[in-house]
């Protein structure tokens, strides 16, 4: 007998008979709150940032502000293409190891934990949010929910082969609990709320 | 390399360095309470701690069902789908996969299966080299040891060690114990290990069977950066990972980070639901023990556990002991319920290794109730037989004694004489009740002699 089958009729066999019932998530999320406020106290309480822009431009102009950009840069957003390559989507994803900035778009943003939704159609390739030493993630102020809940129902049955949320840049307390930002991923995440 | 201390005897070494201990218990207890500063931010908590509760033992009692619904969504996600009954089957499907591709290197992020299944020993004697990408756990395979806590791998260690362990195997500057230094080297050295391995493990957090799909969630970006990089991807699971939707993940996802750092969420919380186009994805559903303790009805809902360590940061046990004393991948408390279902006679010790105060069951997220479970156990494994002779002989011995009232007497006499002639029988290092503490003084009488004295005085007074 495989494994498969024998696993699989021992669970049947030892699992309990007195069904649960799933319960209901509808009661859970409702607490009210300032949602872009809350979203901007988390994001800085994780190590984020933001800025606040009308349009692309001045994205464009605080980028040149305030990155390297003579180095590489890569972006999803046909609007930044000044700035930044948007030919790299079918290279090996090893090849963006130079990378500076990646700049993506989110399709929402949470206030409770300041995570944004991120899937593989907006992000180029997988790698993109991982490898860069710095992210900038762009999101539609009206694309911010409250809590996780709101967010699930967005995604709802969103088909995609990745999808992440990302909160802040990558960080790590493994030596003796001191906060440590840009692990492996990104060093810092600014997040550009567009209105 | 397997301890084979029991937990007092290697607490009792652990404490020989007072004040290793007590920045031991510090550090955990500030993790703890940075846990209660996430939960407290959140007015619906508990009813959050309820709803997980429900899931999963909605969880427990459709297994089978939500399982071969897993299986089937994540094939049609062009998933391979692998079972192993056990450590060593989980082991041989990994390296099967390694030697189809004929690849000898691993990138890996952090799984607690793959400790308990011991894959790193095993694929290292075939060859394979395996690199832990989790720095933490990076820290701990470097110095040749297990982690010693599932969240926090290396909270055992001193930035000073960290500091000894890089300058000898990364070259950093002898004495330099930044942490933002130590990081900056661990993080060039692994960025070179992602970009050349072609072949990524990781764990898996949650698994849908709904969609097929599996959640993993890191701080660092690590899992991602390995799977991302590499030709293919394993995910490893006990097959109690499964929940049953998508928007289940919601009530998981804000539970998870707050119980286990204080933090709201993890910086990353990955959804892989199809390997990327012309690469492979290959998820290995282990039971290793896990059926037999889904029968067990006072211990199965240990399966409901999503492995926050929150239990393990409130233990008093814990905080003063140590991880590496529970001489399991899991440590602290749920370690100590997990354990015995896996080898009883060699983690008969652990249950023991609780004052029982409840602690671990009020943190839980998933309304586990650790302490009670932790009681249970001792009962089975006194009544297997699994506990020292000593104990028994004592217990039984103590049974005797106060089921007879005249021996119950003439023992509470002769203790109360030693205790006050010869005090050097008692305070000495052969009793355990005299390490750290000063014995009481002895009392001139028991309760009994007095209560018979006086019950008589007052019925004469009464009488006159």
């Amino acid at each position: 007998m495989s494994s498969r089958t024998t696993i699989l009729e021992k669970i049947k066999q030892n699992q309990p008979t007195a069904i649960s019932e799933l319960p209901n998530l509808g009661t859970l999320g409702l607490e009210s709150f300032e949602i872009l406020d809350k979203y901007k106290a988390v994001l800085k309480g994780i190590g984020g940032d933001f800025v606040e822009v009308l349009n692309y431009d001045a994205i464009i102009s605080f980028v040149k502000k305030n990155y390297a950009t003579e180095k590489r840069m890569i972006t999803t957003i046909p609007e930044l293409a000044e700035i930044a390559a948007t030919d790299w989507f079918n290279d090996d994803p090893h090849s963006l190891e130079n990378v500076e900035l990646t700049l993506v778009k989110a399709h929402f943003g949470v206030a409770e934990n300041s995570a944004l939704w991120v899937t593989d159609d907006l992000l180029g390739q997988r790698v993109s949010t991982f490898i860069p030493q710095y992210l900038a993630i762009v999101v539609n102020k009206k694309d911010i929910v409250a809590t996780m809940h709101q967010a699930y129902d967005r995604i709802g049955n969103q088909e995609y082969g990745f999808g992440t949320f990302i909160a802040g840049p990558s960080k790590t307390a493994d030596i003796e609990q001191s906060l440590v930002l840009g692990a492996h991923g990104a060093r810092g995440l600014t997040v550009f709320f567009m209105d | 390399m397997k301890s084979n201390l029991e937990h007092s005897e290697a607490a009792a070494i652990f404490n020989k360095d007072v004040k290793r201990v007590d920045w031991h218990d510090e550090t955990l207890w500030f993790v703890r309470e940075k846990r209660d500063k996430a939960a407290h931010q959140i007015p619906e908590w508990e009813l959050l701690r309820e709803t997980a509760s429900e899931i999963k033992n909605n969880v427990l009692s459709n297994m089978h069902d939500y399982l071969l619904e897993f299986e089937s969504n994540a094939q049609k996600n062009g998933i391979t789908i692998h079972w192993a009954a056990d450590a060593d089957e989980h082991n041989k499907i990994v390296h099967s996969i390694m030697e189809k591709h004929g690849v000898k290197q691993m990138v890996k992020s952090k799984s607690m299966l793959t400790e308990e299944c011991h894959l790193n020993e095993y694929l290292s004697e075939k060859g394979i080299d395996v690199i832990d990408s989790d720095l933490g756990e990076r820290i701990v395979q470097l110095r040749k040891e297990p982690p010693s806590h599932i969240v926090l791998p290396a909270i055992h260690l001193k930035k000073e060690d960290v500091s000894e362990t890089f300058h000898e195997h990364l070259g950093t500057e002898k004495g330099n114990n930044d942490p933002q230094y130590l990081t900056e080297a661990a993080r060039l050295h692994l960025r070179d290990t992602f970009l050349t391995r072609k072949v990524a493990l990781t764990g898996v957090n949650f698994a849908i069977a709904e969609t097929g799909e599996i959640v993993v969630c890191t701080n660092e970006g690590n899992a991602d950066m390995g799977v991302h990089l590499a030709d293919v991807h394993i995910a490893c699971m006990g097959f109690e990972k499964i929940i049953p939707q998508r928007k289940h993940l919601s009530v998981f996802l804000r539970l998870l980070a707050r119980s286990a750092t204080g933090q709201p969420i993890t910086t990353f919380s990955s959804h892989f639901k199809t390997p990327r186009d012309g690469k492979e994805m290959h998820i290995v559903i282990v039971d290793n023990g896990r059926t037999t303790q889904l029968g067990r009805e006072d211990f199965r809902s240990s399966l409901k556990c999503i492995r926050c360590g929150a239990c393990m940061n409130t233990c008093p046990v814990y905080r003063r002991s140590g991880g590496h004393s529970y001489h399991n991948a899991v440590a602290g408390p749920i370690g100590s319920i997990l354990a015995p279902n896996l080898d009883m006679s060699k983690n008969a010790d652990l249950p023991f290794a609780s004052t029982l105060c409840g602690s671990c069951t009020n943190v839980c997220p998933v309304k586990i109730d650790i302490h009670n479970q932790l009681y249970k156990w001792r009962q089975v494994l006194v009544k297997e037989g699994h506990t020292p002779l000593g104990k028994t002989v004592a217990m039984k011995g103590m049974a005797t004694v106060l089921a007879n009232p005249m021996v119950f007497d003439f023992a509470g006499k002769a203790g109360r004489f030693v205790m006050k002639n010869m005090p050097v029988l008692v305070n000495n290092s052969l009793n355990p009740w005299y390490k750290q503490r000063e014995m009481p003084a002895p009392p001139e009488e028991s309760f009994r002699e007095w209560y018979k004295k006086n019950a008589k005085e007052s019925k004469d007074k009464k009488d006159e």
